[in-house]
């Protein structure tokens, strides 16, 4: 252990030269002693008063404008003013290089914490977790956003403001379904594609075998059947990525609104994997301050009142309210990330018969970071809960299963608990609450009316029975229907394909579509 | 691997204002619905201070394809002491808590807070002056210089280097006047050449230096001026005359409502006008020219000779507010009562002296709380005011008891007229 002894900052006072200092002094634990890798780190520190600007568009540094950043900032505004909320002490940004947001209010302390937290933890996580790898492009979302913003505003002087708000309403009230869930196929090549094509008559050739002539084929499909087979495959249906759908074909759209929904189904994408990776991108980077600051104090570069300070914020941090606390508002994916972050490790270092029953790939491996790095980089929230919270973990948490089924007049049943027979159970459940499969609603278009009144088709299939909210499903379906230009049908069908609810919805003439 | 630290504290702020417009703009309607409501149980001093607001979020809101209902399955942390296959009783409907936090009832309402200015600008939006006075605006106005163009004339210190030599550039090149570089070129060449050669470009080089000279650098053709128009500017200052009755008959509640009635004026002029003055007369029998302080508060007593404050107020105009250089407002709040002897005074001063040079003249009838408006007889006063209006003098007059009226009397006063209305005077 290296005592450098060397305080990197006294008191709560802080300059740049400090954070600089407390910067290499984090890089050197992160590169040599967590193996970490990350992004070139921008720290920028700002004021309360941007910090705030900075929620209202996302986080972002430029965004388009929109009225709906203006109302969450008036929202915001009032509840921070009143004190109703804390500001976050920082916003990282998953771009190259990583930029981290430092208020200048924070102390030394704080700011050591962040820059641990921020410019490693989340740089680490972003740049190595397999989704961010596979759905966004960290060096390019600066430039994009920049785009983004200069395109839209230049919309608005061209077609004028409201044509741009009513297509940029439409797009928003979409956009949880304007993204790509799997990667798309690859397009080939003309070389590629010759070449396989050779293969394929190869093969062919060598197969043949007359008698295949003979063998009886089946009823032949009706003409009707193979149309409509042919017209749904040639719109590339079924899609469940409504606004990319709307992009590509919907039929009286200027180019200038497909290029904005193009945008708002592009930014969708690049948050696609943040909501899918709350817990461990918290996880991370709170276990990664934790040892960081902690080796900080072993090596005496920070005074024992710091740490303190440090553990004080650390532990507000981590805190998870019991589900009767009246605080209790869900699950706080920091102390759930981190509490699973810890557990790993002390399977991977000091691990009991029940985990070398559970986990025997990492159970005293004896590699902690390894390990760490293996699960930060290949799993999501879904499969990292449903892989690594261990029964000791659920044990210590009391996690209990509730099976709330409105047809069950008694009440709600308790199904599992943290024992022997619920463990699995209550696994499986809470990984399923971070599963975006059955967060978002499984909607599809699945036909387009192309012979009659070119009605845009689109289908709900309903899960456990939980239909949408008629109010809101019919003001976007109206939004849908303005981008269409045509009747929109959404009907709600559940898993034995029973019809449960049908809407039909019209469009109202756009004053884009009038130009 | 290099950090880079960057200081965006003083990179300006506001980075929302824009879309917090758009917002406003958005919701204008029913954000200016809130106002108002809101202004109305406010003292008139906090009209001016903005402060919360709550609207509804119709039409504000965002929809997004949500579900409910159905089988819900949940893991919550914290179990004391169920066991597997426990029944719970389920908690009171619409007050459970799996609804999700900050989604049930904050989505109704909206609140918000506007800073003064947005407040005050929403709160007079559809308010404009009223026509009398843009037609005496026209004649109260000062010059001002204004860019307008180039002209191949004018001093020498209004020279446009650039248009200049923009234009010498382009003649140069249209009448291809041979480049210095050019020449040199050739004297370079003339240097090394032998006889015949040498001679043959030296007299090219003559000829070329004898076209550079015919075509001048710049010419007298090429030279412009910037031009400056003269505009008329509207006067930037306007004074505000507020007359008052104190004689024995005003009661408190009386002075209140012209109060709210003078302040609001204010409010408004001030958004109008750089510069706003203020003159205080109150008058009994006589009048005279006080603070604001000793006009609400101060006691006083006596008959009433409403000429009396016109006469002041002529006489403030005539010494301290040249029309030609402010524009004037005058509010007068009153009872009504007036000795019936000073009627052909006032009107005279009135018609004669007073409305000629203002732009603005309002008359508000303050009663007391119970009175309502339809149930007083009209004042000596009111039925001056109104025989002079029927005979086509511009005053605005209106009765007003209740605090509550205030604002919609105001507003009556100044809401922006249709066009038709606008063309009739």
């Amino acid at each position: 252990m290296t005592m450098t002894g060397e305080r990197l900052f006294e008191g709560a006072d802080w300059d740049f030269r400090t954070l600089q200092r407390v910067h290499d002094a984090c890089e050197e634990i992160a590169k040599s002693e967590l193996g970490l890798d990350v992004y070139p780190n921008q720290i920028e520190v700002i004021t309360s008063e941007q910090m705030l600007d900075a929620y209202s568009s996302v986080g972002m540094p430029l965004f388009y404008k929109h009225w709906s950043f203006g109302k969450h900032f008036a929202f915001q505004e009032a509840s921070y003013r009143k004190g109703y909320m804390g500001l976050a002490y920082e916003i990282v940004i998953n771009s190259s290089p990583c930029i981290s947001y430092l208020m200048e209010e924070n102390t030394a302390t704080m700011q050591t914490l962040v820059i641990a937290h921020a410019a490693f933890g989340h740089n680490h996580f972003f740049k190595n977790n397999y989704l961010f790898k596979q759905w966004t492009d960290a060096d390019g979302i600066l430039d994009y956003l920049e785009f983004a913003k200069g395109y839209i505003s230049h919309c608005e002087d061209r077609y004028g403001r409201h044509a741009v708000e009513h297509t940029l309403d439409a797009a928003h009230a979409l956009m949880s379904h304007g993204i790509d869930r799997y990667p798309g196929k690859k397009k080939l090549d003309l070389r590629t594609e010759e070449k396989r094509a050779g293969q394929r008559r190869a093969h062919e050739e060598s197969a043949f075998n007359d008698l295949w002539r003979t063998v009886p084929t089946g009823p032949a499909k009706t003409r009707a059947a193979l149309t409509a087979e042919r017209r749904r495959s040639l719109l590339g249906l079924p899609q469940e990525n409504i606004l990319y759908f709307l992009e590509k074909t919907a039929p009286r759209l200027q180019p200038w609104q497909r290029e904005v929904l193009r945008i708002v189904r592009h930014i969708a994408q690049y948050f696609y994997p943040q909501s899918q990776t709350k817990v461990m991108n918290e996880g991370t980077a709170t276990y990664v301050h934790y040892r960081i600051m902690n080796r900080l104090h072993e090596q005496g570069r920070i005074s024992d009142g710091n740490f303190l300070e440090f553990l004080q914020s650390h532990t507000n941090v981590v805190f998870q309210p019991e589900f009767d606390d009246p605080r209790f508002s869900g699950f706080n994916p920091y102390a759930l990330g981190f509490a699973m972050m810890q557990d790993i490790e002390r399977i991977v270092t000091e691990p009991e018969d029940e985990d070398r029953e559970w986990f025997p790939d990492i159970a005293g491996k004896g590699d902690v970071m390894g390990v760490l790095r293996d699960v930060w980089a290949n799993y999501r929230d879904e499969s990292f809960i449903g892989q690594f919270l261990s029964p000791r973990l659920t044990r210590r948490l009391r996690l209990f299963h509730l099976h709330d089924d409105p047809a069950e007049t008694a009440g709600i049943r308790v199904d599992a608990i943290h024992d022997e027979r619920g463990y699995r159970r209550v696994r499986r459940e809470l990984a399923r609450q971070y599963d975006v499969g059955f967060i978002d609603p499984n909607i599809e278009v699945v036909d387009v009316d192309l012979e009659g009144d070119r009605r845009l088709m689109l289908r709900h299939t309903v899960v456990k029975g939980s239909q949408l909210v008629e109010t809101d499903a019919r003001r976007v379906l109206q939004h849908l229907a303005d981008l269409w230009s045509y009747d929109v049908v959404l009907t709600e069908v559940d898993t034995s394909d029973r019809v449960l609810k049908e809407y039909v919805v019209s469009p109202r003439v756009l004053p884009a579509a009038v130009a | 691997m290099t950090m880079h630290i960057v200081d965006r504290r003083l990179n300006p702020g506001g980075k929302s204002l824009e879309n917090r417009q758009r917002f406003l703009r958005r919701a204008k309607a029913l954000v200016q619905g809130a106002v108002k409501k809101t202004s109305q149980d406010r003292d008139i001093k906090d009209v001016l201070e903005g402060g919360e607001v709550t609207i509804p979020l119709d039409g504000m809101d965002e929809p997004r394809f949500r579900r409910e209902g159905g089988t819900r399955d949940m893991v919550l942390p914290g179990n004391k002491k169920f066991i597997e296959g426990d029944i719970l009783p389920r908690p009171n409907q619409g007050g459970g808590r799996g609804t999700g936090p900050g989604e049930g009832d904050s989505e109704d309402a909206f609140r918000f807070v506007l800073s003064r200015d947005e407040f005050v600008n929403l709160f007079l939006d559809d308010l404009e002056l009223p026509d009398l006075a843009k037609r005496k605006l026209a004649e109260a106005e000062s010059e001002g210089l204004h860019r307008a163009g180039y002209t191949t004339s004018g001093s020498p210190a209004n020279i446009s280097v650039s248009r200049t030599v923009k234009l010498a550039l382009a003649r140069r090149v249209a009448l291809r006047r041979p480049r210095p570089e050019q020449i040199a070129e050739l004297e370079a060449e003339a240097e090394e050449a032998d006889e015949p050669r040498r001679s043959e470009l030296l007299a090219q080089i003559a000829a070329l230096r004898a076209k550079a000279k015919r075509i001048p650098f710049i010419d007298p053709i090429d030279i412009r001026y910037r031009r400056f128009e003269t505009v008329p500017k509207p006067v930037a200052q306007a004074v505000m005359f507020c007359l008052m009755d104190v004689s024995g008959s005003m009661s408190e509640h009386m002075k209140d409502l012209a109060k709210r009635f003078y302040m609001l004026l204010y409010v408004f002029l001030k958004r109008r006008y750089r510069h706003v003055e203020i003159v205080f007369i109150r008058h009994t029998d006589r009048a005279e020219e006080v603070d604001e302080d000793t006009f609400f508060h101060g006691p006083a007593s006596g008959g009433t000779l409403v000429s009396s404050a016109l006469q002041a107020m002529h006489e403030i105009v005539r010494t301290r507010f040249r029309p030609a250089d402010w524009n004037i407002y005058a509010a007068q709040a009153s009872d009504g009562d007036n000795m019936t002897s000073d009627s052909l005074l006032t009107g005279r001063l009135l018609t004669e002296q007073i409305l000629p040079v203002t732009q603005f003249f309002a008359y508000l009838e303050v009663g007391e709380a119970a009175n309502y408006t339809f149930d007083m007889p009209d004042s000596s006063l009111w039925t001056l005011y109104e025989r002079l209006r029927n005979d086509g003098a511009p005053l605005a007059m209106r009765k007003v008891s209740e605090r509550s009226e205030i604002f919609p009397v105001f507003q009556d006063l100044f809401k922006r007229r249709g066009k038709q209305e606008r063309a009739t005077p």
